[in-house]
């Protein structure tokens, strides 16, 4: 781990050092990082680059983090800038809201997304809509961050999906990464953004690792904000989604394609505000969409997705009726077996595109 | 000569519906005397009859509906907000509630802008879009909706200050009504945990909207409410004490001892909003006592009067320029025209390029600038 980041760290010579390899013909170096130690770079990087930048929330700084994101934070840039919080969600994140505005750039750690809404008064009418009220006299630079949705076994208060409540806000920016190049990108991004900005991590993704290119390791790597990405190409169908659920659909796009079946799957990256043009333009290739979330379905991610494809030029080009694969519409039950099928699994995914092929 | 005289003033008043002021884990309060000049004094009245014309003027444009919606007056309670100015700096800071017109004042907004965001036009404040409660100036963040909410926000904002090392301080507002929320009490352990320095202050005007203070409040000793953090109660009706008392806790804050709680005193002539006459839970013979025995500003008048520090003439005189700016920034209000529609999506973001925003319906692309 040290030497990795010793590796990572060493950035502009890494570069070099390659550029030389490169003239003897071996490949650029790529290395392997998990999406909890691209939040943790992400972060360290940020608070070097300035010193505004602090981050709060409980067990952040002498824990290294209930979910270790923040590991070796404290032991580095020490009391001042990692700070501990009591567990008094409202009150921190009220107090993050009024750094921002007298210009420091807070992070405030949300445990998990579920103890957001002891706070969301201050995530909303706070932060959100303050830039607005104020005609621009007011900005608030702030990440708000923490793990969202399902887990594993930790029951109904401890499960919830918050994309669609913070995406229909307007004043927000909310981002939902899959992978790590995705969590290192759209962090770095979300931390320099001079506006109120929801980042939705998923626990079950934090210890997967992914294969982070040269370019992906630099310091200054950033991530539109706002732009989804094809993770895969294909021409049947469109499969919409984000954060672990796109682990989901690339397993059935690679099921599906043993059949003949190829999947277009995007990563929608950012949910507010939502790339509806990727999506249209991948529907006009496909002719068919599904969208896929954890999160429960009315009024949800897949559900604004549809309406914005009835509105929009791609509904004509649909084939079939959108559809979407979705959390069932019940609190996170307990025992396995029960929670197994509480959540979209890959032969949901299967399913539901066979149905809208009709095949 | 006259400009060289001042005078000691008793800055503790007794009385039999008042009480001097109380500590709590305190071993010394403010002093007992203070020093007020003349030029202060008539500085003092100026703005204390600028904020009361000012407000007066809102309730009356408010009755022939020119302003909508909220509008929470502030008459009454003008020693609280002069006061308060006068013990700290503009490059301190400072955070309050919706009852926030006064303060938008002393922090350094214009009578014209306060009252053309009133009335919801292009030359106010925040351009018409936040209306009463939402009014911001540098070192000012409003004006607040949500009770109790701004109490947070303060002690962030103080940790702004300690973060960067500048010296300055949080005033952070709020009333008896909010007092019993409970993230106030949050941050009173984390301002205290942090030592940040922030001045929190009640403005105990006895009544939460309807509810006085005996129905809401288990313990009414709001200044004690901190617990672990230092407290004092003063008398809100005199600038002098507020002054006085806003001192003291902003040097406890400078030197690095943490927060400290202070609770005012006060009086709110209005009810709660226009919308609420006032007087369904309190009586007129009460308003009434109030306004004949601690009115703030005529208490400063008989004390530079029977001080010999201005003339009758030289206040009346002050109240006419008073009236004169209250009905200029009121024709400004009134005729200044209504926001433009292409500002209607504006200002979602900040540093953003410009982006498009859904309207009604699909077909109604609006246009967003930073």
């Amino acid at each position: 781990m040290a030497s990795l980041r010793c590796f990572l760290r060493s950035g502009k010579n890494a570069v070099t050092a390659v550029l030389r390899r490169e003239f003897h013909g071996t490949p650029p170096a790529a290395v392997q990082v998990t999406v909890r130690d691209a939040l943790n770079q992400a972060m360290d990087e940020e608070l070097e680059r300035d010193e505004r930048v602090f981050l709060l929330g409980e067990e952040v700084a002498q824990y290294d983090g209930a979910y270790k994101v923040s590991r070796g934070l404290w032991k580095k840039y020490g009391d001042k800038r990692i700070i501990d919080t009591p567990i008094t969600e409202m009150g921190f994140a009220g107090i993050a809201v009024g750094a921002a505005m007298a210009g420091l750039r807070p992070i405030c750690e949300f445990m998990t997304f579920n103890f957001s809404m002891q706070a969301i008064d201050q995530v909303i009418n706070s932060a959100a809509k303050t830039y607005y009220m104020s005609a621009g006299l007011q900005s608030v630079p702030i990440v708000f961050r923490g793990p969202n949705g399902a887990s594993a076994g930790v029951a109904a208060q401890h499960s919830q999906c918050f994309a669609a409540w913070y995406g229909h806000c307007p004043g927000l920016k909310v981002v939902s990464p899959w992978s790590a190049e995705d969590a290192r990108g759209l962090l770095k991004s979300a931390i320099r953004d001079d506006n109120p900005v929801v980042f939705l991590e998923n626990e079950l993704m934090y210890g997967v690792p992914f294969e982070m290119s040269e370019e992906v390791q630099s310091k200054d790597f950033l991530i539109p904000i706002g732009k989804a990405k094809i993770e895969r190409q294909g021409n049947h169908i469109t499969l919409v989604s984000h954060s672990r659920m796109v682990s989901l659909c690339l397993d059935a796009a690679a099921v599906l394609a043993k059949e003949g079946i190829e999947c277009e799957v995007i990563n929608m990256r950012t949910i507010r505000p939502l790339d509806a043009e990727a999506i249209e333009t991948s529907i006009m290739k496909t002719n068919h969409l599904v969208t896929v979330e954890g999160g429960w379905p009315q009024f949800g991610i897949g559900a604004e997705i549809l309406a914005w494809i009835m509105e929009g030029p791609a509904f004509n080009y649909l084939d079939a009726p959108a559809v979407r694969v979705t959390g069932v519409d019940i609190p996170m039950p307990y025992a396995k077996i029960l929670e197994d099928n509480s959540i979209p699994q890959i032969k949901d995914i299967i399913f539901s595109v066979k149905k809208t092929l009709n095949v | 000569m006259r400009k060289m005289l001042t005078i000691i003033s008793n800055v503790l008043r007794g009385s039999a519906s008042r009480n001097k002021c109380d500590l709590h884990k305190l071993e010394e309060g403010p002093p007992l005397q203070a020093m007020l000049s003349r030029e202060e004094g008539l500085q003092y009245y100026r703005t204390m009859q600028t904020m009361r014309r000012m407000e007066l003027k809102a309730d009356q444009l408010y009755k022939q509906k020119i302003i909508r919606g909220f509008c929470h007056l502030y008459d009454g309670q003008e020693a609280c907000a002069v006061g308060i100015e006068a013990g700290i700096n503009l490059s301190d800071h400072l955070i309050t509630a919706y009852r926030a017109h006064a303060y938008t004042l002393t922090r350094g907004g214009t009578v014209r802008e306060i009252m053309a965001e009133l009335t919801g036009r292009r030359g106010g404040i925040a351009k018409g879009k936040g209306g009463s409660m939402h009014m911001y100036t540098k070192n000012f963040y409003g004006g607040n909706g949500i009770v109790g909410a701004q109490v947070p926000l303060g002690a962030g904002v103080a940790l702004a200050c300690k973060y960067l090392g500048k010296n300055e301080l949080c005033v952070c507002l709020y009333g008896d009504g909010a007092a019993n929320q409970g993230q106030i009490f949050e941050t009173y352990n984390m301002a205290s945990l942090w030592k940040l320095p922030c001045i929190f202050i009640c403005e105990n005007n006895k009544y939460g909207m309807g509810t006085s203070v005996e129905r809401a409040a288990a313990s009414t000793d709001y200044y004690k409410r901190g617990d672990f953090i230092p407290g004092l109660r003063v008398d809100g009706m005199d600038i002098l004490c507020v002054r006085e008392a806003t001192k003291f806790a902003a040097e406890h804050c400078r030197s690095g001892k943490g927060p400290i709680l202070m609770e005012l005193q006060t009086y709110r002539y209005h009810g709660h909003s226009m919308s609420d006459p006032g007087v369904s839970y309190r009586t007129r013979e009460e308003i009434q006592e109030v306004r004949s025995k601690s009115d703030p500003i005529s208490m400063l008048k008989d004390r530079m009067l029977s001080n010999n520090m201005a003339s009758v003439e030289e206040l009346k005189e002050i109240d006419v320029e008073v009236r004169k700016e209250i009905e200029d920034a009121a024709q400004f209000a009134t005729t200044d025209p209504e926001p433009p529609l292409d500002d209607l999506c504006n200002h979602i973001f900040y540093n953003n390029p410009p982006m498009e925003v859904r309207g009604t319906n699909p077909w109604t692309k609006l246009k967003s600038v930073s």
